[in-house]
């Protein structure tokens, strides 16, 4: 098979693409900020991707869902992000049915359904420092009866304050910094002890701080193997990371693109500035980091989905370069578009706002260049 | 099992049957490379048999026809039968500017009788080419070249200057932009093939920095050229010599290919597990150096099926030549003093510093980054101006 889109996925991006542009382009976002939206999306946007197929995209056919790949949820968030639309589709569609996988009937059989439907949000509740770093994981759930109580604080939960679920990484044996000992587990929001503080982050989408304080769930609650949460975590993370590069290619080709319209219109020195070649090389070279960006996470979207072991090695290689090309972009973006790049009415500022907090989710460039050095021995 | 797989198969097995043990070890330098040709020597038995098995089975050339020497395999074929190679360690059994350059344009504008001439000697590796492009006023600006042919009936008389001709002087015939007509500039100029040995032409080799002398001046004094060795039509050699180009970027983006590809930390890991900012720069590249194998892969599969941009091989010797720069930089910097020897034996005199050297040429030859850089702004990103 080719490093390329097959003729399936490229009808994907066919019906994507206009759907998006037409009903969550950058001025939904600008509408749900100026109005002071509280819950962080459209929720009648959320239905139509259920309607539309995208939230089963992950879910396996048996299950209800379409069965499909990677691949095919990077086409989604590509557009997502080319259009900048607040949606809990990476969280809840793709991170959380990934770590869903892993768990027993009676969670998928809970959860699935009301994501396919539209009618749930799930949040992560993984980071608990302002860098990602799950393995430094230290909220403990301690045995308690036939269930465990848990206590610890997390943040960068997005839309945790209207999930319906917090999918909660936390310790139950070993030390911080320690992948063993780690367990996964589906919390109610609404459970006792939970508490949500959210803040409008730099891009404007909704983002929750949580406390749980001795919240007691039982063991149906647990994803995977008690203390071998690294595993689903790790295929958690892993969508969650290719989703969100996926998504900054989409960031950053939407910002390239306003860029070189621009570049091909404004006009100073009697000439259009597109003319100028100090910009036109600096347009080749950003469109060159572009290209390299979507080849690398089109491998990796492959690798996942054929279960190849290297698939972890270039998830990293991808979520590293599709952050450094996009946060290129949006600087170029900026910086060329002179004192109008600079203005809040004018879009290119938000393409360098959301930029900046895809680049945290899941682990920064440098974060992910590093494990590809340990992963390659050094 | 698919065709493809079956293919995979018997590919695997044929290259475990027929690639000679000492040509599946790694290269020691480049000087151990198979280049063919009139005057070649060849470096041991493994390399003559491996050259002549491959050359059998037409796989010097897989994607070429069957009728001019080729292996007529599929676009997905030949990707399959170079990952068998690259997973076996098999070198390349022929390296040539034939197989890169010419052979590409002579498939594309060559008549019947100049491919069945030219072709199946390109693929054995029995003529080894040069090519004669730049001049000492023309080199970005290649179309301002002045070698002049003036018209003699049934031949031209060629005279004039060409520089930085690599190989000039081991090969056999040369691929030459020819001034044809003076008064059209891009429609002026015929692309003309003729045998190094023909009286008037003589080189001049040039030593590089790497201290190497791979390249040449070139003089034509009054060369004899018969009417037929010309490739397209006259004073249209400006469209062959394009088209060519297109496929030398491609060859020389993958510069960086092979052994260039593995992870650099893991060749210094001492280095890197003492100075963390040298480790972070390598970790950095290391990431860069698997995108450039997977946007390698994406465009190989655009440009095999004809869905890439024409000119987006100019994106690629771009981005290619700059990372193995790159490469070498940190090769340096790890190998700290180490690294300067020039000439001792335990340096292998100076393998480390030569090569570094030599991949400066990298981001000029076949058209510098700059040019790479104007390529990509106006005919991708159609950007305006001049
Ligand atoms: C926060 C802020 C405060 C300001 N305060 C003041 C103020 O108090 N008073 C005032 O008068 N002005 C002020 N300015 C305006 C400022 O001086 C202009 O924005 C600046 O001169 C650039 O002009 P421009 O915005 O029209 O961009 P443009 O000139 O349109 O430039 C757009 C892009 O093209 C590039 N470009 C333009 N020409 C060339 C060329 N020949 N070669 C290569 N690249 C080129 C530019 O570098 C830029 O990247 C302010 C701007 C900002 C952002
Ligand atoms: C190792 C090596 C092997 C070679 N092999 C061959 C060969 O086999 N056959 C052959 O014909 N030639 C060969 N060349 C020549 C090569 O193609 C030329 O060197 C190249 O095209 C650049 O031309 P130049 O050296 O005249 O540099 P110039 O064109 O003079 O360029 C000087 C500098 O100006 C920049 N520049 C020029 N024009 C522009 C522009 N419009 N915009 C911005 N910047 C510009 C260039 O990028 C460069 O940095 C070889 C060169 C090398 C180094």
């Amino acid at each position: 098979m080719g490093l390329n889109h097959t003729e399936a996925q490229a009808m994907l991006k066919d019906s994507v693409a206009p759907f998006l542009a037409e009903n969550a382009p950058v001025k939904h976002l600008r509408n749900l900020r100026d109005s002071n939206d509280q819950t962080g999306f459209a929720r009648d946007l959320w239905k139509q991707f259920a309607e539309m197929g995208f939230t089963g995209i992950l879910i396996p056919e048996a299950e209800g869902g379409l069965g499909l790949g990677h691949v095919e949820a990077g086409i989604v968030l590509e557009e997502i992000g080319r259009n900048l639309t607040p949606s809990p589709f990476l969280t809840t569609a793709v991170a959380a049915v990934e770590a869903l996988k892993g768990a027993g009937a009676h969670l998928r059989g809970e959860w699935f359904p009301r994501i396919l439907s539209g009618d749930a949000v799930i949040g992560l509740a993984i980071d608990e420092g302002a860098k990602h770093r799950p393995a430094a994981t230290a909220l403990v759930a301690a045995r308690a009866g036939n269930g465990f109580k848990l206590s610890g604080k997390k943040q960068f939960v997005v839309h945790g304050h209207v999930a319906d679920m917090l999918i909660v990484a936390a310790r139950t044996a070993g030390a911080p910094g320690e992948e063993q000992g780690i367990t996964l587990f589906a919390v109610p929001r609404d459970a006792a002890g939970v508490s949500v503080e959210a803040d409008r982050l730099v891009d404007s989408q909704l983002s929750a701080r949580v406390t749980l304080d001795g919240v007691e769930v039982t063991a149906d609650a647990v994803i995977g193997d008690v203390d071998g949460g690294w595993g689903p975590l790790g295929k958690l993370l892993d969508a969650g990371r290719i989703g969100a590069a996926a998504e900054m290619v989409g960031v950053g080709g939407g910002a390239m693109d306003m860029t070189f319209d621009y570049l091909k219109q404004r006009k100073q020195f009697g000439r259009v500035i597109g003319e100028f070649q100090a910009l036109q090389h600096r347009a080749a070279h950003l469109y060159g980091e572009m290209e390299g960006a979507r080849s690398i996470v089109l491998k990796a979207q492959h690798l996942l989905d054929d279960g190849d072991p290297r698939a972890e090695l270039f998830v990293a290689a991808a979520k590293a370069k599709a952050g450094l090309a996009c946060n290129l972009s949006v600087r170029e973006g900026v910086q060329m578009h002179g004192g109008i790049g600079m203005t809040d009415e004018y879009d290119i500022g938000l393409y360098m706002k959301r930029d900046r907090a895809l680049a945290e989710f899941f682990g920064d460039s440098y974060f992910h260049a590093d494990r590809v050095a340990r992963m390659n021995g050094y | 099992m698919t065709d493809l797989e079956t293919f995979r198969k018997e590919t695997r097995a044929w290259l475990e049957a027929n690639c000679p043990a000492e040509m599946r070890e790694p290269q020691k330098s480049e000087d151990e490379a198979c280049w063919g040709g009139r005057k070649w020597v060849f470096k041991s038995p493994a390399q003559k048999q491996w050259l002549e098995v491959m050359a059998e089975k037409g796989w010097t050339v897989p994607d070429w026809p069957k009728a001019y020497g080729g292996g007529g395999l599929s676009a997905e074929e030949a990707k399959i039968l170079r990952s068998e190679m690259a997973s076996l360690g098999c070198r390349p059994p022929l390296l040539s500017f034939g197989i890169w350059m010419l052979g590409p344009a002579l498939l594309k504008f060559g008549t019947e009788a100049q491919k069945k001439h030219y072709l199946p000697q390109i693929a054995r590796g029995e003529i080894r080419w040069c090519q004669g492009y730049s001049e000492p006023g023309s080199g970005s600006d290649l179309v301002s070249l002045q070698t002049y042919g003036e018209d003699k009936g049934d031949h031209w008389v060629v005279n004039g200057q060409k520089i930085w001709t690599s190989y000039a002087d081991k090969a056999d015939w040369i691929f030459c932009l020819v001034r044809t007509n003076k008064e059209d500039k891009y429609h002026g100029i015929s692309f003309l093939l003729f045998d190094m040995t023909t009286p008037g032409v003589t080189t001049k080799p040039i030593k590089l920095i790497s201290g190497a002398s791979p390249f040449c001046e070139t003089f034509f004094d009054n060369v004899k050229v018969p009417k037929h060795q010309i490739v397209g039509e006259l004073n249209r050699g400006w469209d062959v010599a394009k088209y060519l180009l297109g496929h030398e970027r491609e060859m020389i983006s993958g510069g960086g290919l092979g052994e260039g590809m593995a992870s650099i930390g893991a060749a210094f890991k001492d280095v890197a597990a003492e100075e963390p900012v040298l480790r972070a720069q390598m970790a950095l590249f290391d990431v860069e150096t698997m995108v450039f194998r997977a946007h390698s892969e994406r465009f190989m599969d655009d440009w095999k099926t004809g869905k890439a941009h024409p000119a987006y091989s100019n994106l690629m010797k771009y981005v290619g030549t700059e990372l193995n720069k790159k490469r070498h930089e940190l090769v340096m910097a790890a190998g700290g003093s180490d690294a300067l020897e020039w000439e001792s034996e335990r340096s292998k005199t100076g393998a480390k510093p030569r090569t570094w050297l030599r991949t400066k040429a990298n981001s000029i030859e076949g058209g510098t980054s700059e040019v790479m850089l104007n390529v990509v702004s106006k005919r991708i990103l159609e950007m305006p101006g001049a």
